[in-house]
């Protein structure tokens, strides 16, 4: 039953993505992100990470993709930057996907990110919120605070980006 | 094959599922009706009065012409997105409920079996509920842009705008609340303001009647209510994002937004006052699910009565106070509620 949803949401989150860069609107494309972002959420909850879906939900589907479709809309990308598919960057991107298999394929021979095989004991449920909580805030605290420090860092940016464009308009 | 329990909870499951989609699939007619006869009293007027007694009718005559009319796709719209944006703002606001509890445990009697008064008592409920209804959004940008009409573009380009902006807020009000209560569950929330009105978020002084209010400005904000109606702002965009929309793709839109407001009804109820506890021990038998249903309704009046009474705001005054007051205040009331909860 499990492997059945499984297997329903994992296509729908791969069709999904295919078609955000297959279709030519970019509002149809930010709508199948939605739909994949979704179906990952999804799958999150088959893997008992209730939190996990929740956040996906609230800041991928909730806030970012509500930022993105507002910057579509806003921008209005010209149909003619849309014909043209790859911009010249067809060679860099296929170096990118080769290297990447070969690094993946690397890692799974070598057997670095293969999953211990065998019968395996569901995480608890329950605690699901307090788990990551703690873990955050105790073993991994020093990403968490670089992450922080990161997300200030381009918040400043952004800020410093719009005021350094308003000075020009005003003086102009 | 599985016992007979499993089997009964699957059943009493879709039940509720069932009875609660069909309440709230009827619950606009009596409040379309209430909002009419509002808004006549106040300002004045009978309100609907021809459609039956009392105008009680009235809902039902408007259904009907809703089922009637023509349904019109604009010409150049785009057709998937725009079939599809009237479901998208109505599916999460139907789903929000699967995760709102009514109350607690009931003994059903003569069966000798215990009832729950919710779908499912998430550990995450609260912040499920938060990211179902942002989901509505989506109905009115799509709904917006698939028009292909410069007012619904507008308007849907507000709404995101207002949504992201008050959205922050709302959050903060809620991480408030469950520093209160130390936990998400919606249940455990209510179970935390267990006994009198003292017990209740709103009189945890001085921080609860702070979070209320951030609470209720925020989300009336993103219900899209006056004052805070901007995306269908009628005197400078025609009706906003739903400009384009006519029959039951519109009555779509106008069951979404009902459903909201009922919705952020439950969840003041359910994170500020108290839930289904009674506000003080009586001696009489009185249902728990009847202190909430009151609770409810007053806070559904509440909105109405606000409705009639406030003038709308500037788009400007609206992205200050969602950004440069209520932010800040509850930046400075989660430190206040964090050395409370430390230090009292």
């Amino acid at each position: 039953m499990e492997q059945f949803f499984f297997y329903m949401f994992a296509i729908a989150a791969v069709v999904s993505a295919v078609l955000v860069i297959s279709v030519r609107n970019p509002v149809h494309s930010a709508f199948y992100l939605i739909v994949c972002f979704l179906q990952v959420a999804a799958i999150y909850i088959l893997l008992r990470s209730p939190f996990l879906a929740a956040v996906q939900l609230f800041i991928y589907v909730g806030a970012i993709m509500v930022l993105f479709l507002f910057a579509v809309l806003v921008l209005d990308i010209g149909r003619e930057q849309f014909r043209e598919r790859f911009h010249g960057q067809t060679v860099p991107a296929l170096a990118a996907i080769a290297g990447l298999f070969v690094v993946m394929g690397i890692l799974v021979v070598s057997g670095k990110i293969t999953a211990p095989l065998g019968p395996f004991d569901e995480p608890a449920l329950m605690k699901n919120t307090e788990v990551i909580g703690k873990s955050l805030y105790t073993s991994y605290i020093f990403p968490f605070e670089i992450v922080s420090i990161l997300l200030l860092i381009a918040l400043i940016g952004a800020v410093v980006l719009v005021m350094s464009g308003q000075g020009k308009e005003n003086k102009g | 094959m599985p016992d007979t329990s499993t089997i009964l909870e699957f059943i009493l499951i879709i039940v509720k599922a069932w009875v609660i989609a069909m309440v709230l699939f009827g619950l606009p007619l009596p409040l379309t009706w209430l909002e009419r006869k509002i808004a006549g009293h106040i300002q004045v007027r009978l309100g609907p009065w021809r459609v039956g007694p009392h105008g009680l009718l009235q809902p039902f005559a408007d259904m009907i012409k809703l089922l009637m009319k023509e349904d019109i796709v604009p010409y150049k719209a785009d057709k998937l997105l725009f079939v599809i944006a009237p479901l998208l703002a109505m599916v999460p606001a139907f789903a929000v409920f699967a995760a709102i509890p009514f109350g607690e445990k009931v003994l059903i009697p003569g069966l000798d079996y215990e009832l729950t008064l919710y779908l499912s008592d998430m550990n995450v409920g609260i912040l499920y509920i938060l990211a179902m209804s942002g989901l509505g959004i989506y109905g009115v940008i799509l709904g917006g842009w698939a028009s292909n009409s410069k007012y619904s573009l507008l308007g849907g380009l507000r709404s995101s705008a207002q949504m992201i902006s008050y959205e922050i807020a709302v959050s903060f009000a809620v991480i408030g609340v469950v520093m209160l209560a130390n936990s998400l569950s919606l249940v455990d929330i209510v179970r935390a303001q267990g006994g009198n009105i003292l017990h209740w978020n709103i009189l945890y002084l001085p921080v609860g009647p702070v979070w209320f209010f951030i609470f209720m400005i925020g989300s009336t904000a993103e219900i899209n209510r006056v004052p805070f109606d901007l995306p269908e702002d009628e005197g400078t965009l025609a009706a906003g994002f739903h400009t384009e929309y006519s029959g039951m793709k519109f009555a779509f839109f106008m069951l979404a937004e009902y459903i909201a407001m009922v919705t952020v009804s439950v969840l003041a109820v359910i994170l500020f006052f108290g839930g289904w506890n009674a506000p003080f021990s009586i001696p009489l038998p009185i249902p728990p699910i009847f202190w909430f249903m009151a609770k409810v309704a007053f806070f559904i009046y509440l909105f109405m009565w606000i409705r009639f009474t406030l003038p709308r705001y500037r788009y400007d005054q609206l992205m200050n106070i969602g950004w440069k007051i209520l932010l800040p205040l509850s930046l400075v009331n989660v430190l206040a509620t964090g050395l409370m909860r430390l230090y009292l």
